[in-house]
């Protein structure tokens, strides 16, 4: 199928295979394909790897077998140290605890990436744009603040800042919903879906808020996609938009 | 460039952040660097000091016995005072045309500050000089030190009693109530502790010499007990005076010759080399009932057994700052385990292997350069204050 520009595959999973050194959980992913611009949803029991997923997306983990391309780079092929420089320019992390550096005030926590690798130069521009991104998230006032001082909603707006920063082209999101409260829920779900849309950017969030589902343009259920074959290895859940629909039919 | 300057920022920040951690750990370093330094500074400015007093005390004769004692008795006022000597030491040396002899008499203290019975050539020699009031000129007057005028909060016009050697010598000397006429300048020495009275002041301390009423005219007939000739006998309802004033002062006497009375030790000043090897060779006949020592002899020898005392020193110094260095792995060690989410974080934000490492060098590099500063700071300061500091303790 010939796929237009702005469905092109993002992140491609193909017979995926992990496993940790001790225990017996292992992931076994047949295909898995997220397209440019596409607000993802990814749903799970506790346990079925969903976090270890993005690690392996993200390049945090290596696979046992398989490839996993993001953004036409392959993952596998990189060195550590090439995935790491891939990873801090690529890709933004929002993490499910925040994981805020509690000595940096806000403003440092934003820039925090910058400073832990060169290949992101820190400048005026970058720090210019770090006071746009957090006026709108609303936490402009509060830059010098210590991150200890801030409430869970403010603390997680922080930590989008921070992924947001270095203008990924994919979002990672692992429950970042999870410890706010419902109107907090709503308010950072507009945030990264405004993102993906202005960049464009690509969003895949693990979630276990299932009242959030409606509002993504696609859900998978991971334990379905380890279970059933190749071709059908999407499952959408629920579809709230058109768009989704459309690129749900042009996927399978 | 950028990523060191990077490391530094995050190091200075965690530091800052941790502050009470960071001031123990640069506290540690700073005192195991300052320490010996500092230590070593002030133990040659002691050598120094100590050297200097001897070498400006060029002979001093004494009873036979311990030459450490009598040096640091004539030099410090602070052993017990050694076996007497006799004023004619004193009168002999001064005949001889050899040296100019200043006696010293140490034997007794007023409230815990020894009293120093000698002429003006003892100030003279010290170069001590009058900051208030005037120098003593009759029996009786002191001139006191600068810091036992400041701890007793004494001033020309006061008085100042003599303590008695045991308070339950009943039979012993009387105390002196002496007029204080002057305070010392400050010379940051052991004269600055000291109570200074004319020779003859401490003999009267000591009861060798008195004053009394008027034997041939008394208030009260009875005191007389017996009268012949030149020789009055009188019993012990004779008032005798315990503070001597322009009243009394012509009634104050001495029985017996003065070259008979005692003294703690003899400082000679030499008129030259050869008079002061003549003057030492005097005494090298065994027969004399004295010695003759040269201070600077004697503290030389004390300083080569401290020398040793410092090599102690600097052993102790090199453990500690091994066991300092090994504590500093260890809190460095454990703070890497109390920030492993934080270097977890960043592992999965993308930061670079040698991120970690720069980190950590960054912190140590950070506390070390501080600790260096702040070494350098209270050494440079000990080197400022190292005369002052020595002569305070020393004196």
């Amino acid at each position: 199928m010939e796929q237009s520009a702005d469905i092109q595959p993002v992140v491609e999973l193909t017979n995926l295979e992990f496993q940790y050194d001790r225990g017996e959980f292992h992931i076994k992913l047949p295909n898995l394909i997220i397209h440019r611009g596409q607000k993802v949803a990814m749903i799970g029991a506790s346990g079925t790897g969903k976090t270890t997923l993005l690690h392996l997306i993200a390049g945090i983990r290596t696979p046992l077998a398989g490839k996993i391309q993001v953004s036409d780079v392959s993952m596998n092929q990189l060195s550590d140290s090439a995935r790491r420089q891939f990873r801090i320019s690529h890709i933004g992390f929002v993490f499910q605890d925040f994981e805020l550096v509690e000595y940096l005030n806000v403003f440092d926590n934003i820039l925090h990436a910058y400073r832990l690798n060169p290949s992101l130069q820190l400048d005026e521009a970058v720090k210019s744009r770090a006071r746009e991104l957090a006026a709108q998230l609303g936490i402009v006032d509060k830059l010098k603040r210590s991150v200890k001082a801030l409430s869970q909603g403010e603390r997680q707006r922080v930590a989008i800042c921070r992924a947001l920063l270095p203008q990924p082209q994919l979002i990672l999101a692992d429950e970042a919903t999870g410890n706010l409260d419902p109107d907090n829920k709503q308010r950072i779900l507009d945030i990264l879906f405004r993102y993906v849309d202005e960049q464009p950017s690509t969003l895949l969030a693990v979630t276990h808020d299932y009242e959030l589902l409606e509002r993504f343009d696609r859900v998978i259920d991971l334990k379905t996609v380890m279970a059933i074959a190749p071709a059908l290895s999407e499952t959408t859940q629920s579809v709230a938009s058109p768009l989704a629909q459309k690129r749900q039919e042009e996927t399978v | 460039m950028n990523g060191m300057k990077a490391s530094f920022f995050l190091a200075w920040k965690y530091l800052s952040f941790n502050k009470l951690r960071t001031t123990i750990l640069i506290a540690c370093v700073t005192l195991v660097g300052a320490l010996p330094l500092s230590l070593n500074l002030l133990l040659s400015a002691s050598e120094r000091e100590l050297m200097a007093r001897a070498e400006t005390t060029p002979l001093v004769v004494g009873a036979k016995g311990s030459d450490l004692d009598l040096a640091i008795n004539s030099l410090y006022f602070t052993t017990v005072p050694p076996e007497p000597i006799t004023m004619a030491e004193v009168t002999q040396i001064q005949t001889s045309g050899l040296a100019i002899a200043i006696p010293l008499h140490t034997q007794f203290q007023a409230r815990n500050f020894p009293i120093i019975g000698t002429t003006l050539d003892y100030l003279d020699l010290r170069q001590l000089t009058v900051a208030a009031g005037r120098n003593f000129s009759i029996l009786g007057e002191t001139v006191l030190g600068a810091d036992v005028a400041a701890t007793l909060n004494l001033k020309p016009g006061d008085t100042l009693v003599s303590s008695p050697e045991s308070v339950f010598d009943f039979g012993g000397v009387y105390p002196l109530k002496m007029n204080v006429v002057g305070v010392l300048e400050k010379s940051y020495t052991a004269d600055d502790n000291a109570v200074f009275v004319d020779i003859k002041t401490a003999w009267v301390i000591q009861g060798l010499g008195h004053g009394h009423q008027d034997l041939a005219q008394p208030e009260d007939s009875d005191v007389v007990l017996e009268q012949n000739d030149n020789v009055v006998t009188a019993n012990a309802n004779l008032t005798q005076y315990n503070q001597i004033d322009a009243d009394n002062l012509a009634s104050f006497h001495f029985h017996g010759s003065t070259d008979t009375f005692p003294l703690t030790a003899v400082i000679a000043v030499p008129q030259d080399d050869k008079s002061a090897a003549i003057l030492r060779g005097r005494y090298e006949v065994s027969e004399a009932s004295s010695q003759i020592i040269q201070p600077a002899s004697v503290i030389e020898e004390l300083l080569l057994e401290i020398f040793k005392v410092r090599n102690i020193l600097n052993l102790v110094f090199v453990l500690v700052s091994v066991a300092t260095v090994v504590a500093l792995i260890l809190v460095f060690n454990l703070s890497l385990r109390l920030r492993q989410r934080e270097m977890e974080t960043n592992f999965k934000l993308g930061c670079c292997r040698s991120m970690i490492i720069r980190l950590v060098t960054a912190e140590i590099a950070t506390i070390l350069v501080v600790s260096l500063g702040c070494s350098l700071v209270i050494t440079a300061g000990t080197g400022v204050f190292k005369d002052r500091i020595t002569r305070t303790m020393l004196s």
